[in-house]
């Protein structure tokens, strides 16, 4: 679920992941400081070039990827147009959809294990200020490793439920999945101390 | 200081986890989910800051580019969307549903953490999230407060099964609600 880097190495690929996650800032930065059409469409068609080194069948999908923000497109154009502001509504759809696909395209692109030892390097000059980097990259790990085992209990959960009624479990998982998560954490927490973790 | 690091590391993953249960549509492309439960859970459980620390894993989670948002979305790709703001503001909510779970000691455990996601989870969340959502819609602020009205159902229920939660883990794992320890 979490690992959509495609498999092919591409020469995105190579690009560092940190220029990638100052890229993406930047990106965001930008799309906020036009507010032109024809820019930002142009801004869009560039994005589409990028995604061309991945491949034809990557950059045919685009379109695709891009459909997930349908509702938020015809809820919010469909209101732009009843309201005579066009123009805005099309700002507003063009810079969603070249966000998102600059997203994707890193996601495509960057294993996530680079991206967090990016972050560290990026957040090592704030370690001055007291920003304890290696606590929070620790747990960023942590979180990420997490994240498979407490869903693998929550579909244990839901088959153990299944087993045994014929209604649907639904909320009644809440209680059980938080209580796994928090004795994981216990767990966790007894194996950090032992190896001495956060001296 | 071990104990800390793992619980917020632990209900950054809960949250995250959240997100992919399947998710309940009330109107077309209002899409009840789960996670903002988990983020008013994190804030009753965990207490004020250490819940809000938690939501911040979650949200570097999402900088760093793992789809956990429901339906698949990064911090990236819902920067320019009426949804960043409800995310940005998840932090916030957290600590204010810690801080007045931890203040309103007069009521019972169970009301305190149902009333506090309310105050975080819904009012405070609210603030943050709609004026956000106005101005990346480009549209004003009554606009758009009109269509959040359709989250607030959904919402309402979320600040109650918060609450019933904090209650039942209370008593299933004593001392494990740390904004009453």
């Amino acid at each position: 679920m979490l690992t959509l880097t495609l498999p092919v190495e591409t020469a995105l690929h190579r690009v560092s992941a940190a220029a990638k996650l100052a890229g993406i800032a930047g990106l965001g930065v930008i799309l906020g400081l036009t507010a032109d059409p024809v820019l930002l469409a142009a801004v869009f068609a560039g994005l589409w070039l990028a995604y061309l080194p991945l491949g034809p069948v990557e950059a045919a999908r685009l379109p695709r990827r891009l459909w997930l923000l349908w509702p938020f497109v015809l809820v919010i154009g469909g209101w732009h147009l009843v309201r005579g502001t066009p123009e805005a509504g099309l700002v507003v759809i063009l810079r969603m959809l070249t966000m998102f696909g600059a997203a994707t395209l890193m996601l495509l692109t960057t294993r996530f294990d680079a991206l967090l030892a990016a972050f560290s390097s990026l957040l090592r000059p704030l370690e001055r200020l007291g920003l304890p980097v290696n606590r929070i990259a620790l747990a960023l790990a942590m979180a990420v490793r997490f994240i498979p085992v407490l869903t693998q209990r929550a579909s244990d959960l839901a088959e153990a439920w299944r087993a045994r009624s014929a209604r649907k479990a639904r909320h009644r998982l809440l209680v059980p999945l938080a209580i796994a998560a928090l004795d994981e954490a216990d767990h966790a927490a007894e194996a950090l101390r032992a190896r001495s973790a956060l001296v | 200081m071990e104990r800390s690091l793992a619980h917020i590391a632990l209900f950054a993953a809960l949250i995250s986890v959240l997100g992919f249960l399947p998710r309940i549509d009330m109107v077309a492309g209002v899409p009840i989910t789960f996670q903002s439960f988990g983020v008013m859970l994190a804030g009753a459980v965990l207490g004020a800051r250490k819940g809000a620390l938690a939501v911040l894993v979650f949200i570097g989670l999402l900088a760093l580019g793992l789809p956990l948002l429901s339906g698949g979305a990064n911090l990236w790709s819902v920067l320019y969307t009426p949804r960043i703001g409800y995310v940005l503001g998840f932090p916030v909510a957290a600590y204010v549903t810690g801080w007045l779970t931890q203040r309103l000691t007069a009521l019972p455990l169970t009301f305190a953490a149902g009333v506090a996601a309310v105050g975080g989870g819904m009012i405070v969340l609210y603030t943050i999230g709609i004026p956000v959502a106005a101005y990346m819609n480009d549209l004003t602020l009554a606009e758009t407060a009109a269509g959040a009205v359709a989250f607030l159902p959904g919402d309402m229920i979320k600040a109650i099964a918060t609450g019933l939660v904090t209650g039942q883990l209370a008593r299933m794992r004593p001392g494990v609600v740390q904004s009453r320890a």
